[in-house]
Parts: structure tokens; sequence; C-alpha cells
């Protein structure tokens, strides 16, 4: 006789282990039990289901032939509610009671849904099963569509969606796609591709509520207040092991079902496989450890000896157009190399993480051909040493002796393109250099090759080199980093020219060696977006240095100092008492006079930061850049209210001038001084800007300095009004944040582009007035007080995050 | 012995941001890399003692926010032609949830 296995969930784990068991010659006579109303069948292309690229006909994976022809009894839209290990039986929904001589566990896993208020309205499901699909092909044109979570499930189901030509916005709670399997590069490219389908997609986006009417769904409301509206809301935000019924019959569980090497559970007649399990301390998402666990199982059954082992796993996107390919640990750091490669023009990334000699980790998007060849060499752990050099390019440059950058370069044809922005081939730059144009400038200069986005400099390079052999010493490149080859002029002009508004797309576009950047060029970068793209750019906190970032500059002891504006200098009594009162409460050591004529309060520790600001907000005070690369402050002489030789109201304009201008970011701090007359009392021409009132009106002179170097600013322009001079001054400004490069103070930048340059772009009045306006756009997002935000917003970050100090003293 | 203990969701830390625990024998700060791996290390470059936790996080390291020397998050190694080290304490994520081991902390600090 032979003996019975019941099995509970007819999914791609029992399956696969159904199948290797009949064809092992098993003598089982087994009874499949399953909730949904259908047999087993290929779950993961219920993708291109949606998308509309195959049928559900075409992924039944066993028909009921095949359960005939195996004997399988079918219990299908059946559930199994109750097992009673003791007497050796489950019960089904039904009320019956069947006895199995082996259990096999294959229920697989729940959708997770986020216990939002209003998840339980009609037009809110998951992405699971065949009913779910059917739901969302029903969806189709014309409607809109909200999907919650941003990794594999949900873009899958966002494509599908967009792909029937519905209108789908993806929010997702991390600050990339896909973040779990995709760096960051390759999380900008499929964002991008996302966004060229018609997909919206909204990153660090934090769902509050689900809105509904009529108990339908009718909008999704984030955390900023930003409404969704939708007509169906899809969570694919992460599944959850199925394991409720393997708990109440008594089986050790922890995520998932315990099972051992051979998939046996804690139970010697119940074995379990599929997304329900936990072994070794592992749960599984995807189905190829699975099908590795149906062999063993299917063995176990047999009374073989067979073991499960964990392997690497590789994922990839099924969206069409979306090349995508991970594998392994992809994390950069210590004792890891990093092999990184770009071709904007092509939109391919690739990168390796090598761990002593061993690749451990791939990242590709856009070409995934040699996927298969790197995944190889992940799991063999094969020894790349002798194929380093060339590992990234693929399988094709393997073999053989490694190709020479230099001899491939000799070789390129005469026709061969190099510049891609410009069209210019290898014979073009060839004529040149037999022209005398024998370094990259004037190549740069008389072919514009490497003039535009500047990817190819390294190829030009090395047709010069190729060319003059001995005679060409490679240009050490003034990059702005290790992690570019390019110069901060042509970042800002590939930035500008490109529309690349983001970092992941300057990081891809200029071919970044890094995956996240360092602390040198991310906030250069961080400024050059924000100056750009005030609008579409989010500035970045993280890439700011600490005074920034938290408003207030750090000392050499840790703690902070805290200067509150003073407009133009003034201040009063009140402001003055508030400032002392402060000083006691929060046991400030130090209060200093500072250089620009405000008041800073030293030694403020970093956790008393927002309560110090909170009382100085109430007091009437706002600071938050006094530290900055911004406007600091505005140093005044007391002008015509109470000097006998002041001309023009001199504080009254510096108190204008520092309320339209805090705020503003700028390549480096910027310091103004405003003057009553030529006595200068305020200093005024060594600041970045200095303003010097005459009878006739105001002469607006730049570039001065009094720090490392000190320097007497240029007239720049001398106007009748104050109204004139604020605008000058803003668009000089603007200018300067436009063009300078990051860290250079406005004198050095001046000596770079020209005193004439600067005028002739300020008298033009156009020009002038659009420069305003450009200013004036930026200073909509930036112009606010930065303290009151912290103290509201994120008043918690400067606390810390746990005390341990009694548990640690135990 | 090891002794994880749930400190924080993982949210509560920025990317590529940190956050202080106090401990009896001073700060340990807890970073979260770009990838959402976390690492804790002692709050105090071996340069002038500069507040890592208030530096820059890029790759799996810090700068430091005094005079900018670069330090490993994994091995606490001072990175460049600086050198030093910085002690480094189990740190990891699960669930969602940054777990520390206490039990290594105690230890570390007593000896
Ligand atoms: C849309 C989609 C796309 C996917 N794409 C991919 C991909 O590209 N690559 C990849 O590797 N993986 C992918 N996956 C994941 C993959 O489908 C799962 O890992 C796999 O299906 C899990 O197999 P399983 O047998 O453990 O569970 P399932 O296939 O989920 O089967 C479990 C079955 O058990 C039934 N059941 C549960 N409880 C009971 C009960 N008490 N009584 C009776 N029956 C019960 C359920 O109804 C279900 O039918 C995708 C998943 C989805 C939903
Ligand atoms: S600069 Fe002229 S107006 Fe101003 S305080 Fe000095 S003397 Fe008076
Ligand atoms: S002058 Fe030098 S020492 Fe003085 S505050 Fe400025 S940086 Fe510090
Ligand atoms: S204290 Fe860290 S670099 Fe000086």
């Amino acid at each position: 006789m032979s003996k019975k296995l019941i099995v509970i969930g007819a999914g791609m784990a029992s399956g696969r282990a159904l199948e290797h068991l009949f064809d092992e010659g098993a003598d089982y006579d087994v009874t499949l039990f399953n909730a949904e109303p259908r047999g087993n069948y290929n779950r993961i292309m219920l993708s291109p289901v949606l998308s509309g690229e195959k049928t559900y006909a075409e992924i039944v994976t066993h028909d009921a032939d095949w359960y005939a022809a195996n004997g399988v009894t079918c219990r299908f839209g059946e559930k199994i509610t109750a097992i009673d290990r003791a007497a050796k039986t489950v019960t089904a929904d039904n009320g019956d009671v069947l006895a199995y001589d082996k259990l096999m566990f294959g229920t697989g896993s729940n959708p997770f849904i986020i216990p939002l208020p209003g998840h339980d309205l009609d037009g809110v499901i998951a992405y699971r099963d065949l009913e779910d699909t059917e739901l969302m092909m029903s969806m189709g044109a014309d409607n809109k569509v909200v999907v919650i979570g941003g990794g594999l499930l949900g873009l899958e189901a966002a494509a599908g969606m967009a792909a029937r030509g519905a209108d789908v916005t993806v929010v997702h709670i991390m600050g990339h796609l896909m973040e779990r399997q995709l760096d960051e590069a390759a999380g900008y490219l499929l964002r991008k591709a996302l966004v060229d389908k018609g997909i919206t997609v909204k990153c660090s986006a934090n769902s509050k509520e689900i809105l509904g009417e009529n108990g339908k769904v009718r909008a999704l409301l984030l955390d900023d207040g930003t409404e969704l509206p939708c007509d169906l809301l899809v969570m694919a935000v992460g599944i959850r092991p199925n394991i409720a019924l393997g708990q109440e019959a008594g089986l050790a569980v922890g995520r998932g079902i315990h099972v051992d090497d051979q998939m046996i559970t804690s139970d010697p007649d119940i074995v379990a496989v599929g997304e329900c399990v936990e072994h070794d301390g592992a749960v599984f998402g995807l189905v190829a450890p699975l099908y590795d666990q149906a062999k063993v199982v299917a063995q176990t059954l047999m009374g073989n000896e067979a073991q499960f082992v964990q392997k690497e796993i590789s994922t990839k996107l099924k969206v069409t157009g979306c090349d995508l390919f991970s594998a392994g640990d992809f994390a950069d750091g210590d004792g890891r190399e990093d092999i990184v490669f770009r071709d904007p023009a092509r939109g391919v990334y690739r990168r390796l993480v090598i761990e002593n000699n061993v690749v451990i980790g791939a990242v590709m998007y856009g070409d995934t051909a040699d996927s298969n060849w790197f995944f190889g060499l992940i799991k063999d752990k094969t020894d790349i040493a002798e194929m380093r050099d060339t590992l990234i390019f693929g399988p094709a440059y393997q073999g053989g002796t490694p190709m020479d950058p230099l001899a491939a370069v000799a070789a390129l044809p005469r026709d061969a393109e190099i510049c891609g922005c410009n069209g210019i081939c290898k014979g073009q730059i060839e004529d040149a250099i037999a022209a005398g144009h024998t370094d990259l400038g004037a190549i740069k200069a008389t072919t514009k090759a490497s003039a535009s986005c500047g990817t190819c400099t390294g190829l030009v390079e090395q047709v010069l080199a190729v060319t003059l052999g001995d005679d060409f010493v490679m240009p050490a490149a003034q990059s702005v980093c290790g992690c570019t080859d390019m110069t901060h002029e042509d970042l800002r002009r590939m930035i500008k020219s490109q529309k690349l508004t983001s970092m992941q797309a300057v990081f891809q576009e200029c071919g970044w060696k890094t995956s996240c950047g360092c602390h040198v060029c991310r906030p250069a970068l961080n400024f050059y977006l924000l100056a750009d793209w005030p609008i579409e750019y989010q500035d970045d906190p993280q890439s700011r240095f600490i005074n920034e970032r938290k408003h207030a500059n750090i000392q050499k002891d840790g703690t902070f100092s805290v200067v509150p504006r003073m407009w133009g200098g003034i201040t009063t009594p009140d402001e003055l008492r508030a400032i002392a009162d402060a000083a006691d409460k929060y046991m400030v050591p130090t209060v200093k006079v500072t250089g620009g004529q405000r008041i800073d309060l030293l030694g403020v520790k970093g956790e008393d930061l927002p309560a110090i600001w909170k009382d100085l907000n109430d007091a009437g005070m706002v600071s938050g850049y006094a530290y900055s690369k911004g406007l600091r402050t505005v140093k005044t002489c007391v002008g015509t209210d109470h000097c006998r030789f002041g001309t023009q109201d001199s504080t009254g304009l510096g108190i204008k001038l520092e309320k339209t201008l805090h705020g503003s970011w700028t390549p480096h701090k910027l310091k103004l001084g405003v003057s009553g007359c030529p006595r200068n009392c305020a200093e005024a021409t060594c600041k970045d800007i200095g303003i010097v009132c005459v009878d006739s009106g105001y002469q607006v002179s730049i570039g001065g300095a009094a720090g490392m170097d000190v320097k007497e600013t240029e007239l720049l322009i001398q106007v009748p009004t104050e109204d004139e001079t604020i605008l000058v001054i803003k668009a000089v400004t603007q200018l300067y944040r436009e063009n300078a490069k990051y860290l250079d103070r406005i004198y050095k930048w001046l000596a770079k582009v020209g005193m004439d340059w600067v005028k002739d772009q300020i008298e033009d009045l156009d020009n002038r007035q659009a420069l305003v306006d450009r200013f004036e756009l930026s200073q909509s997002v930036y112009r606010h007080d930065p303290w009151a935000r912290h103290v509201d917003e994120q008043a918690e970050t400067y606390q810390p995050l746990a005390n341990l100090s009694m548990e640690a003293a135990e | 012995m090891s002794d994880w203990i749930d400190i924080a969701p993982l949210e509560a830390i920025q990317p590529r941001g940190a956050r202080l625990i106090k401990t009896a024998h001073g700060c340990v700060a807890v970073f979260r890399t770009a990838e959402d791996e976390v690492y804790a290390l002692d709050n105090a470059c071996p340069h002038k003692q500069g507040p890592l936790a208030e530096g820059i996080v890029h790759g799996k390291a810090v700068t430091c926010p005094l005079h900018n020397w670069v330090i490993s998050l994994e091995t606490g190694m001072v990175q460049g032609a600086d050198e030093g080290q910085v002690s480094t304490y189990p740190a990891r994520v699960e669930d969602g949830r940054i777990l520390l081991d206490v039990a290594f902390i105690r230890s570390r600090s007593a000896a």
C-alpha cells in the first residue's frame, strides 16, 4: 500500500517538489490542497500577464492531465484549517478530516499590508495572485494607480499597469528604487527608464493615510501633505512567510517554519518547502533557492540523503526595456575594491565588488548580456587576478593577452568616433596633431573634441600619446577629487548643458568612479545642483559639512557655537537680554563679539542646540547661515542716523541687504559691508561685496578679502539709488553662484573670469534682470529660518539614539 | 557571548548619517551608509578626538569634521597617509531594526 502524502499549498515550490518526487518513481498517494481555486502555476509570470505579454493559460505549470497521470487528488479552492499531529490528520475548511503518513507544507507567503489608516478600503490590494492581477488588468487606461513600494514587485506592478495605459505613481520610502538589490547609481538609471515609460516615481516618500470615499479608495496622503488621487492602490511592500497553520500545529517556527538541511520540520513526519520556511536563520523570497529546496525535499521523502545549501542568488527585473541585474554583496568598503564602468551614452552601468581577487557582488544596468558570466564568477569564487584589468568588459575580452588600452586606441581606424558630443573622429584629431596642436587644450580649441561633456578626454589623450609617442606627457588632471577625472569647470558645464538635476545623474553621466562620491565632491555637487536647479533639485544635508548640516559652527572640542542674526548689526535691549538669558540657561562658557558685528555664544552642547534655538527664536531672533558657504553677515557703519559725515543710510541698506540675501547658498562664504562715506568705518572695501555710499549714490565694489589673502575690492559699478544697488548686488551674487568653482571666494573667481566680463554681465540690463529673477527663484526655496525648521522637524535627531550608560555600568 | 539589543528603527538614522549612543564610557556613533548597513564606532577621531558622528559618510567611510581624516567604518582604520584606529563594535540590522552587541561594548570599555 502506498503511503499518503498530503501537500498544503499548490505553489511554485511544492509543484517542483512533486515533479522531482514522481521523477524518482515515488510511490506516494498524493492529495494536493490549495487555497487558490487553481493548481500550480508560475507565479513569477504574473508580471508578464499583467503587462499583456502573456496569458494565464501560458503560465500554468501543471495541468489536469499531469495530476491525473501521477494520481494526484486535487482539492483546489480548499484550505487546510487544522493539523492534528498526534493523530496525523489534517482538517479541510469543509470539515473533512484526512489521515497522512507524510505532510508537506508549501504555503508560501502572505503579502504584507502596512496598517495605514484606510488599508481596508475597497481598491487597496496586494500583488500576489491571479485575482490581484485580474483586478489590476481590469483597471486599464484612464485610471489612476498608486503603487506603494519601489521594490521588484512594486515596479513590475507599476510597469504592467503603465503598459495598460493607467496613470501610475510609485511611492517609495527609501532614497532610491530597489535599494536592496541596487546601489544608488543603478537605482537612478532605473528611475530614469521608468519615468520615460510615463511612470511617476516618488522616492523618500512616506505614506501617512489612505483616503476613501464611500468605502472606496480615493487617494494616498503622504507625510508631507501631498495627496495622490487614485482608483486603485497596490501595496507591494514585502511578504511574510505564511506560518499560522504550522504554529497552531505546534511546529517550531521563527520568521518561517523551521527546517533542517533535509527540509524536515520539528516533526519528523512533516516537511516544508518554499517561502514559508526558515532555514539557518534565512527566509526566501525568490524561486532559485526554493527550487533547490524542492529537490532536497523530494529526496528526503524518498528516504535518500540530500542537503539544502544556501547559495548566492541573483535578481532580474522583468520590466521590458529595463535591463537590470544584481547579485551578491555589492556594498563597497574596506579591503574591497570597486570596479565601476559607466557608458553614459548607452545608459550602461556596471559595478563589480572584489575582495581578495574574488568577485563578491555585481550590479548591472542597461546591458546585462554578461550577467550570467559574472554570476558564475561569484558562485564559483573564481580567482580573477589574471583578468582584473579587463574583467569589467565581460567574457568577450578575456582569454589571450589582455588588451593594452593604448594598443586598442592605436588599432582604431581613422573614422572611429572619439568625441560623441561633437562627432569628432580619430583622423581629425591626428590631423590637428600633425598641424602642431600637441596638447589637450589645443585639440579642444581646434577640433572641439572633449570640449563638451569631457568624458572622452581620456581617449583624446590616448590618441595624443599614440600619435606623439614619447613627446607627449599625460597632463596631471586637476580633477575635483579621486572620484572623477573632470574639473569643476567641466562639471558645471555638464550639469547645465545636460540638465543634470540629481547627484545620481551626475555620477552616471559624468562617469563617477565611486558609488556615492566623497567628502570633497559631494558638497561641491550639492552646491552646483542647487545653484542651477533650485526647484528640481532637493538639497542633500548629508553632503554638507557639519556647520551647514546643523547650522552651528563646530568647535575643536565638538561643541558648537550659536550666532543669532542681528540684521545689519542692529540689536535691541530685549534681544540682548534674551541672548544673556540663553547664555545663562545653557551654561555657555564664552560670549564673544565676532568680526562681523554679531554675538557668538561659544561652547553649546550639540544636544542643546534645538532648545537654545527655540529660546532665541521665541525672542524674535532667527539664524542658521552664520557659518555657511552662503551669506554670513552685512557689516555696517552708523551712517546718516548718527554720524556727522554720513551721506546715505548705510545701516538701513545693510539691514535690507541682509534680509534679501540671507539663506542664499554661494560657492564660498559671502560677507558684505556697507559704509556711509569714504571714511569707510565698516571696512567695506575688504569684503566680498562692499558698498561705499557717496553723495551721488552708491559705489558697489567686489572681490575684497581679509582672510588668508588680503585684497582690496575693485569697483564694479556706481548707481544712483538704493533700489538699484540692491538689484546689482542680487545680480552679481547670482552670477557668482552660477559660475564660480566651489570654494572659490569672489576674488579668486574674479581672477579667472576678469572684471570686464563681470561688468558686461551686470551693465546689460536685460541680463541683470534675468540674473535677479533667477536669484529670487532660488531664494523662494532657500530663504527661511533653518533654526525654526530644525526645531519643528528634526529636533529629535540632535538627541542620542539611546542611552546605555546604565546598561554598560552593570 | 553576544548580547544583541534593539536600539531603534533603521529610519531613526538618515542614510549617510549617524546618531550617538551614550554609554558609561563615552559616546558610540552609529552610522548608516547609503546601502543601509550600520556600523558602530567610538565617537572620537584618533587625530584630536573629533566627533565622527558629525562627519560626512561616503562609501563605507566617514570623514572627520575637524580636519578631514578619513576613517573606515568597517575596521575603524584611518585611511590614506594618516595613522590610527578607532574601536568598532558589532552592529547589524534585522527586520528594519538596529541591533547592537552590548556585551561587546561593555567588555571593550571595561578592558
Ligand atoms: C507578481 C510576482 C512576481 C514575482 N517575480 C519573481 C521573479 O521574477 N523571480 C523570483 O525569483 N521570484 C519572483 N516572485 C516570487 C515567487 O513567486 C515566490 O518566491 C514563489 O512563488 C514562492 O513559492 P511557494 O511555493 O513557496 O509559494 P506560493 O507560490 O505562494 O504558493 C503557496 C500556495 O499555498 C496556498 N496556501 C497557503 N495556505 C494554505 C492553506 N492553509 N491551505 C491550502 N493552501 C494554502 C496559497 O494559496 C498559494 O497558492 C514573484 C512573486 C510575485 C507575486
Ligand atoms: S563710514 Fe562715514 S558715515 Fe559711516 S561711520 Fe564712518 S564716517 Fe560715518
Ligand atoms: S582665524 Fe583661525 S583660529 Fe581664528 S577663528 Fe578663524 S580659523 Fe579659527
Ligand atoms: S580630530 Fe579628526 S581629523 Fe582632526
